[in-house]
């Protein structure tokens, strides 16, 4: 481990301003993520600024238009289980279960969260070719062991994968992602937050540096009615998504009034397909409609040579999940298919 | 001082409150002053030369002390012969910093010693090296025409290579009315204990070392330390008093003691090295293979013709064997048989033995065959194994000394509930799972290794057992402990066993699932022993009671020796009338002469329900049953533990675990626990363990067979079964990932 710098931050100003002056410098939350870079050589604080003793608000607020709003330093663990998320957002609190194991949920943070990066074997190997790693320099992975790599979105430079549950999560739920750096404060969408590769694969979301998440909120609607998340992985806990869906539906009679599909574990962000979701409204609640709605999100989906199979996992999740969100109940620990 | 016996009894590990209290010390937890700190540096390259390699700047990090490499490594022997340990394969050892070759991926070429720990490894960064790439193979598949014989050794003592073929079998292949020819084809795995490898030598001056090693033999690390460096066997002293789980990978002693030492004697310091998880990934592994197993049989479903050929990996240095091909001879009789075993020398690092190997591979192979045999007989797969049951080894003529297989069979298949199973593929279901039942058997060798035993007795009446052995986290402690005091009539808290220490009197590596029986055995032997002299020393005693008592009348009790008229002498009053603690020394080894007529062999069968979502194919074991016959069950709770954990085993071996082999890298993807999968609990259903009644007066002083093994052999087969039984489908490629069974064709034979 390089030598480096840490310092404690009593507000969120003089974070920002701590790490906007070292380009080399990142905030500390949970840490679970970033220091297992460090480990393993791909990344090298030279300022680490922790950020977990900032004197600003750690839970959840009601917001005047019926949403609420997520510290970004509030655990993972507690946002999961907090009372409102329990109630209003359950589809946000079964997602979060899904991911990682308990010990990393209780140090991770919802800020965290959103700027994990990937899980590529080849990106964390220092010494193999990675454009994200480092730009220019090829990607092993396209014809290398891609079981767990994208279906969609992605790019001749880059087929990693984002790896958060938590995310697929507020994707479907239409999070805004609050954020504060030394030009101020602004919003932004959560489909607008992180990035497909492109021929910039290293840039994983649109963070500029020095700009802190502060927090993130979710509008009134939260799917509380039907809702549902479906993890498939290669064992039943402590794995990363191949395909993960969150579905979120409002329904009339046995009509449906609105759906939200999103995606994990198939594209460099959480996949939403607003064509699917508005081919779903006012159509039954069958089988059909999502079968059809799955192959509309699936549209331009194309595989390599060990992940060809999660096309096909992919439209089955999908209707399975929108099925199981019809009835909630019908959801078992750890995210797995219904019995 | 009441005694009951304690074999027998479910005890609880002994140093199981200092294990999770965190007190019992591992290898790299010894803090001595002065302690240096090695990181390995690991090739990059998978083969070629390193070209140069400069230190300099991870040298001028404040608390670097030294960086090793091969241009500047102390005199090393040249001769391969120094550098064999017990358990080297024919060929030549790897030497570690030998030259600027490299010849695996990950190969260790430096050795950065720092100040402390963090250091080291960022240190270790810093060092630049340029290598020239070489060509090189890694992937067994692609390379199956490579295949040749195995070099013979010392090694092929323990693994003899199959047997010459019987009858003809080819011909009655081709004329018998059922038959089978599959291939089944497994991946790398690495053995992952949860303590990482690691060493801490203390450099004692006047050529004398204390080395505290993760190891699965003290005597093995201390041999191979001695002959490398030229020191005396005397002055190399290995201790390894805890052990966290090793499953074969400490039969060998592995790089990091070899460049701990060769820094401690070159620095004249206190080195401590420790290997992380990836670096765990860059020396022995189960090899992959392919097997070719065909099999017919009459209408009846008498087995007529089997063969079983099978090509794994080795490296391109050593001849790593494992027993594979033989075992469906040694279960099934047929007159036709035909068996092979081959290797392809690839440039990785040499495999070594990992739970249960060979067996766990062939078994898989033989019990699915038997199974898809059943299938198209139409007979139970449970009733094709009694149609072709027997109490001798086919493939050598003579008896087994014990063979409680048939109940196994039949206590598992009643616990389990296998009646009610309709044979129709896809015929079962719960809620939207189909439901499967898959069973297997499983058999493993019973061997026994020399053992020596000192027994000392001292004046408070505490007995003292000495022995060279480890304890992987098997038992081996609690097992000794109540052997001991049960054959010397005191209770366990007046036995120590004292082990894990090169000093201590001879033991064998603890591998096989041999410890039980050969410390065991040793133990009562030497019991015996005692039990003769502290005899003839009570008739001695002058004033004694026991005076002129004759041997007959007397027997151990309480704590002392007594007499059939009520008479009693303390231990403590013997070591006194002896003036000094009453000791004894016995090698024992397995009796061979009354052994060559019979075969050993422990056996299991294991029951596995799955259930396999309808449309999704996500796969769980929902329960299993495994029943073992292995002789006297000394401990039903470590030794329920060790099945149980053998089973998780096969559980992981089935559906999980797999080193990934970037073939165009020649390279493993995935060195870490997040992404080379072994079972978390969520993956675990109901386990239960059966121990059949089996009385061998036999095979060994203890009646006794190990349970390390045993346990998973059966697993994989009797998965992979209920996985056809609950789909209808086959796949013979472990792991069997979920989503193989979206495939109509499934997968696609390499050597058919």
């Amino acid at each position: 481990m390089n030598d480096f710098e840490f310092q404690q931050s009593a507000t969120t100003e003089e974070a920002i301003r701590s790490v906007s002056q070292n380009e080399n410098a990142f905030f500390l939350a949970g840490g679970t993520n970033l220091l297992d870079l460090w480990k393993y050589d791909i990344t090298h604080p030279a300022l680490l600024v922790d950020i977990n003793h900032i004197d600003a608000s750690d839970g959840i607020t009601e917001k005047q238009d019926g949403g609420i709003q997520i510290s970004a330093t509030l655990s993972n663990a507690r946002t999961a289980y907090h009372s409102i998320i329990e109630e209003r957002y359950p589809l946000l609190s079964k997602a979060i279960l899904a991911g990682a194991s308990a010990q990393i949920r209780n140090m991770a943070t919802n800020g965290g969260n959103l700027i994990q990066r990937t899980r590529c074997y080849y990106f964390y190997d220092p010494h193999l070719p990675c454009n994200k790693r480092e730009p220019g320099s090829g990607c092993s992975a396209i014809e290398g062991y891609n079981r767990i790599h994208a279906i969609l979105g992605a790019s001749d430079c880059c087929i990693a994968v984002f790896p958060s549950d938590m995310c697929v999560a507020l994707a479907a739920l239409d999070a805004v992602v609050n954020v504060q750096g030394p030009a101020g404060e602004r919003s932004i969408p959560f489909a607008d937050f992180h990035r497909l590769p492109g021929d910039t694969p290293d840039i994983d979301n649109n963070l500029s540096h020095g700009e802190l998440i502060t927090s993130i909120d979710l509008p009134p609607e939260g799917y509380a009615q039907h809702y549902s998340y479906l993890k498939l992985r290669d064992r039943h806990s402590y794995a990363f998504a191949l395909v993960s869906v969150a579905t979120g539906l409002a329904l009339d009679g046995n009509r449906i009034s609105s759906a939200r599909i999103a995606l994990g574990g198939v594209a460099h962000k959480p996949w939403r397909s607003v064509d699917a979701e508005d081919f779903l409204k006012g159509k039954p609640a069958t089988e059909e409609s999502f079968s059809t709605a799955a192959d509309i999100i699936l549209k331009g989906a194309k595989g390599y040579k060990y992940n060809n199979f999660k096309i096909e996992l992919a439209k089955k999740a999908i209707i399975r999940n929108c099925l199981m969100a019809l009835d909630p109940a019908s959801q078992v620990p750890g995210a797995g298919p219904s019995r | 001082m009441e005694n009951n016996r304690t074999v027998g009894t479910p005890l609880s590990r002994l140093e199981g409150k200092l294990k999770v209290t965190g007190a019992a010390k591992y290898a790299g937890e010894y803090n001595v002053e002065n302690l240096l700190y090695g990181y390995v540096v690991n090739s990059t390259i998978t083969t070629g030369k390193i070209l140069t390699i400069d230190s300099s700047v991870a040298l001028a990090l404040e608390g670097v002390v030294e960086v090793i490499t091969h241009e500047n490594r102390p005199k090393l022997p040249w001769f391969d012969l120094f550098y064999a340990d017990m358990d080297a394969p024919p060929g030549t050892v790897f030497k570690p910093l030998y030259n600027d070759e490299i010849v695996y991926n990950g190969q260790p070429i430096a050795l950065v010693l720092a100040n402390d720990f963090e250091t080291a490894r960022y240190a270790s960064t810093l060092v630049k090296v340029s290598y020239k790439s070489e060509e090189f193979q890694t992937c067994l598949d692609d390379h199956i025409d490579k295949a040749r014989d195995a070099k013979k050794g010392m090694a092929t003592m323990l693994k003899p290579p199959p047997p010459s073929p019987t009858g003809d079998f080819e011909k009655d292949y081709a004329r018998a009315p059922v038959k089978v020819d599959s291939t089944y084809q497994h991946g790398t795995e690495h053995h992952n204990p949860i303590e990482l490898f690691a060493t801490t030598t203390i450099f004692e001056g006047d050529g004398k070392l204390t080395i505290y090693d993760k190891t699965q033999g003290t005597i093995n690390s201390q041999f191979y330390v001695a002959n490398i460096f030229g020191l005396h066997y005397k002055d190399v002293r290995v201790l390894a008093p805890y052990v966290g789980g090793a499953f074969g990978s400490g039969l060998r002693p592995q790089y990091q003691l070899f460049l701990c030492v060769m820094a401690a004697m070159h620095l004249k310091r206190n080195v401590r090295v420790t290997l992380d998880r990836a670096q765990m990934f860059t020396f022995g592994h189960r090899p992959p293979n392919v097997q070719r197993l065909r099999f017919a049989s009459e209408v009846n479903g008498r087995l007529t013709a089997i063969s079983h050929q099978a090509i794994s990996e080795t490296s391109r240095f050593e001849d790593y064997t494992e027993v594979v091909s033989t075992w469906s001879h040694k279960l099934y009789p047929a007159p036709n048989t035909l068996f092979e075993y081959k290797l392809v020398p690839l440039d990785v690092y040499t495999p070594v033995d990992m739970r249960a190997p060979g067996g766990s591979t062939a078994m898989h192979a033989i019990e699915c065959i038997m199974d898809e045999l059943s299938y198209k007989l139409d007979i139970d797969p449970v009733e094709l194994r009694l149609i072709n049951y027997t109490d001798t080894d086919p493939s050598t003529g003579k008896p087994y000394t014990s063979k409680e297989l048939r109940q196994c069979y039949l206590k598992a298949a009643e616990q389990f509930g296998w009646e009610k199973r309709n044979p129709k593929p896809g015929s079962m279901k719960r809620g939207n799972k189909l439901v499967g039942y898959g069973m297997a058997t499983g058999i493993w060798d019973a061997f026994q290794f020399p053992s020596r035993i000192e027994m000392v007795l001292d004046k408070s009446g505490r007995v003292t057992v000495n022995n060279a052995v480890t304890d992987i986290g098997t038992g081996t402690l609690t097992v000794m402990t109540q052997i001991a005091a049960d054959e010397l009539g005191i209770p366990i808290d007046m036995v120590t066993f004292s082990y894990g220490d090169s000093r201590k009197p001879f033991s064998m590596f603890q591998g096989g699932s041999a410890m039980t029986a050969s410390t065991g055995s040793a133990i009562i032997v030497a019991a015996k022993l005692l039990k003769k002299k502290l005899f003839k020393i009570a008739k001695s005693m002058k004033n004694s009671s026991l005076a002129g008592v004759s041997e007959e009348e007397l027997s151990l009790k309480n704590g002392g020796i007594a007499g059939i008229n009520g008479s009693w002498v303390s231990f403590a009053d013997l070591v006194i009338h002896n003036k000094k603690p009453i000791r004894i020394k016995k090698m024992t080894m397995p009796n061979m002469l009354k052994l060559k007529k019979y075969s050993l062999g422990t056996h299991s069968a294991a029951f596995v329900e799955v259930e396999v979502d309808q449309q999704l194919k996500t796969i769980t074991v929902s329960r299993a049953v495994s029943a073992v016959a292995a002789g006297k069950i000394i401990n039903p709770k470590t030794a329920r533990s060790q099945v149980l954990g053998s089973m998780v085993w096969g559980i992981s071996k089935a559906l999980y675990e797999e080193t990934i082999m970037d073939a165009k890298l020649g390279k493993y993807m995935n060195p870490n626990l997040g992404e080379y999968h072994i079972p978390v609990h969520a993956d675990i259903g109901e386990l239960e363990v059966i121990f059949a009644d089996e009385k061998d007066d036999m095979i060994n002083e203890l009646g006794s067979k190990g349970v390390g093994e045993i346990g998973l052999v059966a697993m994989p087969a009797a998965i992979a079964n209920a996985i056809f039984h609950a789909t209808g489908k086959r796949i013979n490629k472990l792991p069997i990932h979920f989503d193989e069974l979206f495939e109509s064709e499934g997968y696609t034979p390499l050597m058919a």
